[in-house]
C-alpha cells in the first residue's frame, strides 16, 4: 500500500436552521449566533483511504453516506474536521449530473466535460470514446428530455470516467441503468482499480460491494459503526436491519479469524449444525457433485407460534450462492412448545465449484429476518469444496456438460 | 480566484452558446425574442405616450425624436434589468448543478454577464439599425457606446451579485425586487424627460444610479453629445465598492451555500 490519497479526520456535518436568515449571515462576518436547531448528518468520522483501494460504503438511509461522498467530492463543506485529498476525483452524485434537458446528450456531455475542467482540446480528443461507450446510438445527438433515466446514466458515466481519475466516487447511481451497463460499467471499474484508481462506492447491492471493494465502512446515523472487510461488514449490516428495536448484535471471532455476526431475540436458536456425507460421516471438505446432509438442531427458547428455518450458502466473498426456507418449502413449524428441539435434515447435492463456502442460518416466524428474529447466524459453518474428481472447470457452480462435437472432413 | 477563472475560460465560453443555443431550441423565434420584446415595448411607450400624451421632448429637431430617446434609455435599462433578474436566481437556478458538481462557482455570475453582453449587443444592433432608418446616422459619439455597456453590466454585475447571494438564504428577495424593477424602471427618466418633474423631485431622482446611466445613454445617441464622465465615475466607483461587497458576501457565503439549496 502506498501513500493515503484521502485522509479524514474528524468529519462533521451539521445543518443549521436559524430563526432569522440575517443571523446566519452575521455568522458570515464572525458575528456569534447561535442556530435555533442543528442536524448533525455526519459526526466524528475518520478514516483514511490509500492509493488502489476500494471502499465501499454501506448504511442505512439517512445513515449520511451522500453527505460523506458530497464531502469528498467538495460539493458540501465540513462543518469541522477536515479532508485532504491528492489526486483528481472523478464522482457521479445521484442521477443527472446537472443535465440541461434541452441540450444533446453530445452538448450536455460536452458541458460536463468542461465543469470538470477539462479543455477544450481534451474534450474533443475524448468525446469519439465518449460517445462509443455511452452506447446510445442517434440518441447522442437528441435533446436529453428524451432520454430515459438509464440513458441519462450512460451519458454521465462514460464522461466522468471519459479520463481516468485518481478518485472515482460512485453514489448508487449505477443501480439504474440496464444490466448491459452496469456490466460493462463494472468493467471499467475494475480496468481503473488495475490501474491504480482509489474507488469510494455507495451502494445498497451487497454484490457490487462484496466484488467490487476489498474494505467496507458502515455509517449509521453519521457515525462510522464499522470497518473492515466487506463481507463481514456487510453482516453485520443485516443483522443491524433485522435489530431495528435495538436487541443485541453480537460479533465474535472465529479460530479462522472471520468475524461471526449473529442477533435476534434468541427464542429459538441454532443448537447444532454440521455438513455430513452420505455415510452419515460429519464433514469439512467435500467433493464436486457429492450427496451431503445439512444436520441443524435448533432448540425453542420460549414458545413461539410459528417458525421458519433458513438457510444460505455463501461463498468466500460472502455473495449468496443458494438459499431458501421451510416457508418457501411449505414446510414451516406451527405453535411450538418452550424447550422443543427440531432437527433439520436437509440432503442435496455439492453441486458447487471448488472453493471456500459458508453457511448462514436464520429462524423467524416467516420469510424475511426483518419480522421476528429469533436468530441470524452467519458464518455457522463453514466447508470446503475441492474437485478430486471431475475434469478440471472454474466457477462457483457444478453444471456438468455433455459436449458433442461436430467436424466436417 | 483569477486562476480558476482563467482555467475555466472555455467552460464559460460554451456555456454562453449554450445559453443562446437553449433559447433557440424551443420557440420558434428563439433569439430574436430577446431583441422584439424591448422594441415591442418601446413601440407600445412610443404610441401612447407619443401620440396619446403628446410627449415632447425639449431642443430636438427630428420628428422621431421621441422614438430615439425612449429607444437610448432602454438599451440602457433592457441591460441592466436582465443582468439584475438573472443574477437573482442565478444560484437556485443551477441548484442541481452545485449539488452535483465541483466548479469555480465565480464562473456562473460570469456566463449571466457575458450572455447579457451578447444578448445587448443583438438589441444594440437592431436600434442602431432603427436609428440609420428613421435617419439619425450613425456619429463619431456612438463611440461610447461600449464604455456605457460596459459600466451598465459592472453595475448590474455588482448589484445582482449580492441580491443573488441574498435571494439563496432569504427567496423573497426575488419576489421583492420584481416589484422593485417595475418601480425602478418608473423612477428612471426612460418614458419621459427629467425636466417635466417638479424641481425639488428631479433633485431627488438624480440619486438614481440608473438615472446617470440612461441619461448617458440618451446623451450620445439623441443629442450626440458626450456623457458627464462625473457622473459615470460615480457610478464606476459605486459598482467597484458594491461588487467588492459582492465578492465579500459570496465569498463568506459560498461554503452555507449548497446547504440551503
Amino acid at each position: 500500500m502506498s501513500a493515503a490519497v484521502l485522509k479524514i479526520a474528524g468529519l462533521g456535518k451539521a445543518f443549521r436552521e436559524y430563526r432569522m436568515e440575517w443571523q446566519r449571515m452575521a455568522g458570515w462576518f464572525g458575528g456569534k449566533t447561535k442556530a435555533a436547531s442543528e442536524t448533525w448528518v455526519l459526526r466524528d468520522v475518520s478514516f483514511q483511504v490509500f492509493a488502489g483501494e476500494s471502499v465501499g460504503i454501506i448504511g442505512q438511509n439517512g445513515a449520511g453516506k451522500s453527505t460523506l461522498l458530497k464531502l469528498v467530492t467538495g460539493t458540501l463543506r465540513p462543518t469541522e474536521g477536515s479532508i485532504a485529498v491528492a489526486g483528481r476525483i472523478g464522482a457521479i452524485l445521484e442521477l443527472g449530473m446537472g443535465f440541461n434537458p434541452d441540450l444533446t446528450g453530445r452538448q450536455n456531455a460536452r458541458y460536463t466535460a468542461g465543469l470538470m475542467g477539462m479543455s477544450p482540446e481534451e474534450i474533443d480528443a475524448v468525446m469519439p470514446g465518449v460517445e462509443e461507450f455511452a452506447e446510445i446510438g442517434e440518441y447522442f445527438d437528441e435533446p436529453l428530455r428524451t432520454y430515459s433515466s438509464g440513458m441519462q446514466v450512460r451519458v454521465a458515466f462514460s464522461v466522468v470516467t471519459a479520463l481516468r481519475p485518481e478518485i472515482l466516487i460512485i453514489d448508487e447511481a449505477l443501480s439504474v441503468g440496464d444490466a448491459y451497463f452496469s456490466h460493462k460499467s463494472m468493467a471499467r471499474i475494475r480496468e481503473f482499480r488495475k490501474q491504480g484508481t482509489t474507488l469510494l462506492f455507495v451502494s445498497h447491492d451487497p454484490g457490487a460491494i462484496q466484488s467490487l471493494c476489498d474494505r467496507a465502512i458502515l455509517l449509521e446515523r453519521g457515525k462510522l459503526l464499522m470497518d473492515g472487510n466487506p463481507s463481514e461488514v456487510m453482516d453485520y449490516y443485516n443483522a443491524l436491519i433485522s435489530e431495528k428495536e435495538n436487541k443485541t448484535v453480537e460479533v465474535r471471532h472465529l479460530d479462522s479469524g472471520k468475524a461471526q455476526t449473529s442477533s435476534g431475540n434468541r427464542a429459538a436458536v441454532v443448537e447444532t449444525i454440521g455438513l455430513f456425507n452420505a455415510a452419515g460421516e460429519p464433514v469439512e471438505f467435500v467433493n464436486v457433485g457429492e450427496p451431503v446432509e445439512l444436520r441443524v438442531r435448533t432448540r425453542v427458547n420460549a414458545a413461539v407460534p410459528r417458525m421458519v428455518f433458513g438457510y444460505m450458502i455463501k461463498d468466500r466473498l460472502g455473495q449468496p450462492i443458494f438459499g431458501t426456507n421451510t416457508h418457501h418449502t411449505r414446510q414451516a413449524m406451527e405453535n411450538l412448545r418452550e424447550g422443543q428441539v427440531v432437527e433439520y435434515r436437509i440432503a442435496f447435492p455439492m453441486n458447487l465449484g471448488p472453493g471456500s463456502y459458508s453457511v448462514s442460518t436464520a429462524i423467524s416466524s416467516t420469510e424475511t429476518h426483518l419480522i421476528d428474529n429469533y436468530e441470524w447466524r452467519d458464518l455457522a459453518l463453514l466447508f470446503t469444496v475441492a474437485n478430486q474428481s471431475r475434469d478440471f472447470f472454474v466457477g462457483s457452480a457444478w453444471v456438468p456438460p455433455v459436449i458433442e462435437i461436430q467436424c466436417d472432413r | 480566484m483569477l486562476l480558476a477563472i482563467w482555467h475555466y475560460r472555455h467552460f464559460i465560453l460554451t456555456s454562453i452558446r449554450n445559453d443562446l443555443r437553449t433559447r433557440f431550441a424551443r420557440s420558434k423565434l428563439g433569439a430574436t425574442w430577446m431583441i422584439l420584446q424591448p422594441l415591442a415595448m418601446c413601440a407600445i411607450y412610443a404610441v401612447v405616450l407619443g401620440r396619446v400624451l403628446g410627449t415632447k421632448l425639449p431642443d430636438t429637431t427630428n420628428k422621431y425624436a421621441y422614438v430615439i430617446y425612449l429607444l437610448a434609455g432602454l438599451l440602457g435599462w433592457t441591460l441592466f434589468s436582465e443582468m439584475i433578474t438573472r443574477c437573482l436566481t442565478i444560484f437556485v437556478d443551477n441548484a442541481s448543478l452545485l449539488k452535483k458538481m465541483v466548479f469555480p462557482r465565480i464562473c456562473l455570475p460570469l456566463i449571466v454577464s457575458g450572455s447579457s453582453l451578447l444578448n445587448s449587443l443583438f438589441l444594440l444592433l437592431a436600434t442602431l439599425g432603427i436609428f440609420i432608418a428613421i435617419g439619425s446616422y450613425p456619429n463619431w459619439m456612438w463611440l461610447w457606446l461600449p464604455v456605457l455597456t460596459a459600466v451598465t453590466v459592472l453595475f448590474g454585475l455588482a448589484l445582482g451579485l449580492i441580491l443573488g447571494v441574498l435571494n439563496v438564504f432569504v427567496r423573497d428577495v426575488a419576489q421583492v425586487m420584481g416589484v422593485l424593477l417595475q418601480l425602478w424602471f418608473w423612477v428612471t427618466p426612460i418614458v419621459y424627460a427629467i425636466n417635466i418633474l417638479p424641481g425639488n423631485f428631479a433633485l431627488v431622482l438624480r440619486l438614481n444610479p440608473m438615472y446617470a446611466i440612461c441619461s448617458s445613454y440618451q446623451q450620445v445617441l439623441v443629442w450626440g453629445h458626450p456623457p458627464h464622465f462625473k457622473t459615470l465615475g460615480v457610478i464606476v466607483a459605486l459598482s467597484l465598492v458594491l461588487l467588492a461587497i459582492g465578492m465579500g458576501l459570496f465569498r463568506r457565503a459560498s461554503p452555507d451555500m449548497v446547504d440551503v439549496l
